[in-house]
């Protein structure tokens, strides 16, 4: 049974796309990293849900292996 | 022995037991007089065992070891009749404060004092409490328990028998034989009895080394627990400062994976560490210094045959989180009355009870010490990565604060699901369910658990127990609130059945009508005693 969203609920994804990679303008691989870092947690605790977060981790660990 | 002899000390005495011709056979050989053998040894003795301690050395523990010692403890002390003296010898805390670089990040409240007999917790160190315990011991002895602490007294060789142990004991006089009914194994995480029976001890090394120094120095600081990540005195690591009796502070600093410990403990390293950490202007002076590099680590199994282990010598964790001494102790509290009732003719499979209830404590000591480890030094640049991301967000985000993980203070195990409990009830607070330490309230007549009975008792608030052959204490919850809220919850009257340790066995909630003498002697039957 999947919990997560796998339709869009992003209003104006493009615009979200990119602003996120405006934040990360000009920022170091190890500046970059700890935005990502701080990014995941604020959203984790804005999700909740401890069953959606672990499936989105899980979903976020299969990576581009399995894509396609 | 002479109860005005200095507790630090127990110096090598000759025991006729030397001069045998046959070695002497003993119900209980304790194997070590650290804190969790003192406590078995108390433990058992005060259930009229006779109980013989072996330990390698003289005296107590030397060094900066234990010194955080948590209410738990000290309400098993206190069944022991040690607590008074261990609290008026200690530092009580409950507050601790969490820095990030040069800010306070945020404060941690570790149980609040209001209501509560015992302190959450009470710095005192490791050796002053087992002078204690030691002193406890000569007291029962000179008073004509069969209770004794030898001194130089290495064990070097066990052998293992279906109905006994039989010991090779080095002594400055040469060796002897001993035979126990039962041997416990308590002489620490090096637990030479672990390895003479080759059995292992798999875990997890880090790779960190802390330096742990005890500094004597005036200061008007409050005794809390202070911990600072990356702090301006020790860059990119951590460090811990606790307030200790007598002006004595005890220092944490990590110095890193390449430490090497024999010139880090040279004093041109020392003491530019410790004056960056305190400040040019304190004065102090260094009372013991040492290098450590932790474990988390367990038996598989605590019991084998007729010898059990206890304490570091069946798991080890690292010290943050103070989860070592203080699980050695519940061991000790667990094992104590089950020992007793086997060799007063109870089934030995009791004793798998022990197995099975500490060595889930065990899992949760070792799990919430290894994650304040994998926090306090990351393994890996993601990991260090989401550590200082929960430090920068927790200096503005309360959510945050509550990953920070400076060590998950202990807290007593409740044996869910574990193989002693009987039935409970529905409606009842969750904090006294079967498997859980008694909570200690005020009542009528001063505290709970002074007044609960010894041995198994049926504990009825504002209900009638049966007559189950068991002593009962009858309690009204009116004008108790305390009593109320950790028992009885909202409204009706419980009955609850009390292991000799303190802790709930089973529970009835007199809503669903009083529990007949049969659901009681049930019950007791479940959790290994008899009426
Ligand atoms: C730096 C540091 C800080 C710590 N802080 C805390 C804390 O704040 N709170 C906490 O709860 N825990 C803390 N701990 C853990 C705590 O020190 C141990 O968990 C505790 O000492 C274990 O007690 P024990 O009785 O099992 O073993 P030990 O204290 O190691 O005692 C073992 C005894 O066995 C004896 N022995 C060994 N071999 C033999 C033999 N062959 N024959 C006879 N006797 C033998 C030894 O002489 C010794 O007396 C800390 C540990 C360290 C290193």
């Amino acid at each position: 049974m999947s919990r997560i969203a796998t339709a869009l609920t992003i209003a104006d994804p493009e615009g979200f796309y990119a602003e996120l990679l405006a934040v990360h303008d000009a920022l170091s691989p190890e500046a970059s990293a700890a935005l990502n870092a701080r990014l995941i947690l604020l959203l984790a605790n804005q999700v909740g849900d401890r069953a959606v977060l672990s499936e989105a981790l899980q979903e976020a660990a299969r990576g581009s292996d399995t894509a396609g | 022995m002479q109860h005005d002899e200095d507790p630090i000390r127990y110096p090598y005495r000759r025991v006729a037991d030397q001069d045998a011709s046959h070695p002497v056979r003993h119900p209980v050989v304790v194997a070590g007089a650290g804190l969790v053998g003192l406590v078995t040894a108390l433990d058992l003795a005060g259930r009229g065992v006779p109980v013989v301690v072996l330990d390698a050395g003289e005296g107590v523990s030397a060094g900066s070891r234990a010194m955080c010692f948590a209410r738990r403890s000290l309400e098993i002390l206190g069944r022991l009749g040690c607590a008074e003296a261990a609290v008026a010898a200690g530092i009580p805390w409950h507050a601790g404060r969490v820095h990030h670089g040069p800010d306070v990040i945020c404060g941690v409240e570790h149980g609040p004092e209001a209501g509560q007999r015992r302190p959450a917790f009470l710095n005192l160190p490791q050796a002053q409490l087992e002078a204690i315990l030691v002193a406890r011991l000569r007291a029962l002895a000179d008073a004509g328990a069969p209770v004794s602490l030898r001194g130089a007294n290495r064990i070097i060789a066990v052998g293992t028998h279906p109905d006994h142990v039989r010991l090779e004991v080095e002594t400055p006089e040469g060796p002897y034989s001993l035979h126990a009914d039962w041997l416990v194994a308590c002489d620490g995480a090096n637990s030479s009895v672990r390895r003479m029976m080759a059995l292992g001890f798999p875990g997890r090394g880090y790779e960190d080394a802390f330096l742990i120094a005890d500094v004597a120095m005036d200061s008007d600081a409050p005794a809390e627990r202070m911990f600072w990540f990356d702090p301006p005195f020790n860059p990119g690591r951590s460090a811990l400062l606790h307030r200790q009796p007598g002006n004595l502070w005890r220092i944490d600093l990590q110095i890193g994976a390449d430490a090497d410990a024999a010139a880090e403990l040279a004093p041109d390293r020392v003491l530019p560490r410790l004056r960056a950490m305190l400040g040019g202007q304190a004065r102090f002076t260094v009372e013991s210094l040492a290098i450590y590099r932790f474990h988390c680590r367990r038996m598989e199994r605590f019991v084998h045959g007729r010898v059990l282990f206890a304490g570091d010598a069946a798991h080890q964790v690292s010290p943050f989180g103070a989860r070592g001494a203080n699980s050695g102790i519940q061991d000790a509290d667990n094992l104590g009355w089950k020992l007793a009732a086997v060799i007063a003719g109870a089934a030995p499979e009791l004793l798998e009870s022990y197995n099975w209830e500490r060595g889930l404590a065990a899992e949760e000591n070792i799990q919430a010490a290894a994650r304040a480890s994998d926090f306090i030094t990351p393994r890996s640049d993601a990991s260090r990565a989401f550590r200082d991301a929960v430090l920068t967000l927790a200096g503005r985000h309360p959510f945050a604060r509550e990953m920070v993980n400076t060590g998950r203070m202990a807290e007593p195990c409740t044996y869910d699901d574990g193989p002693l409990n009987g039935p409970d009830a529905a409606g009842l607070p969750g904090r006294t369910r079967p498997g859980a330490a008694a909570v200690d309230v005020p009542c009528a007549g001063g505290w709970l658990l002074d007044r609960l009975p010894q041995g198994f008792a049926l504990l009825a608030i504002d209900a009638d127990a049966p007559e189950a052959g068991l002593p009962v204490l009858r309690l009204g919850s009116a004008g108790h609130g305390a009593l109320a809220a950790a028992w009885t919850g909202a409204g009706g009257g419980v009955v609850a059945l009390l292991r000799p340790d303190g802790h709930v066995a089973a529970r009835w909630h007199t809503a669903a009508g009083t529990p007949t003498p049969g659901d009681i002697a049930a019950a007791l039957a479940t959790a290994g005693g008899t009426s």
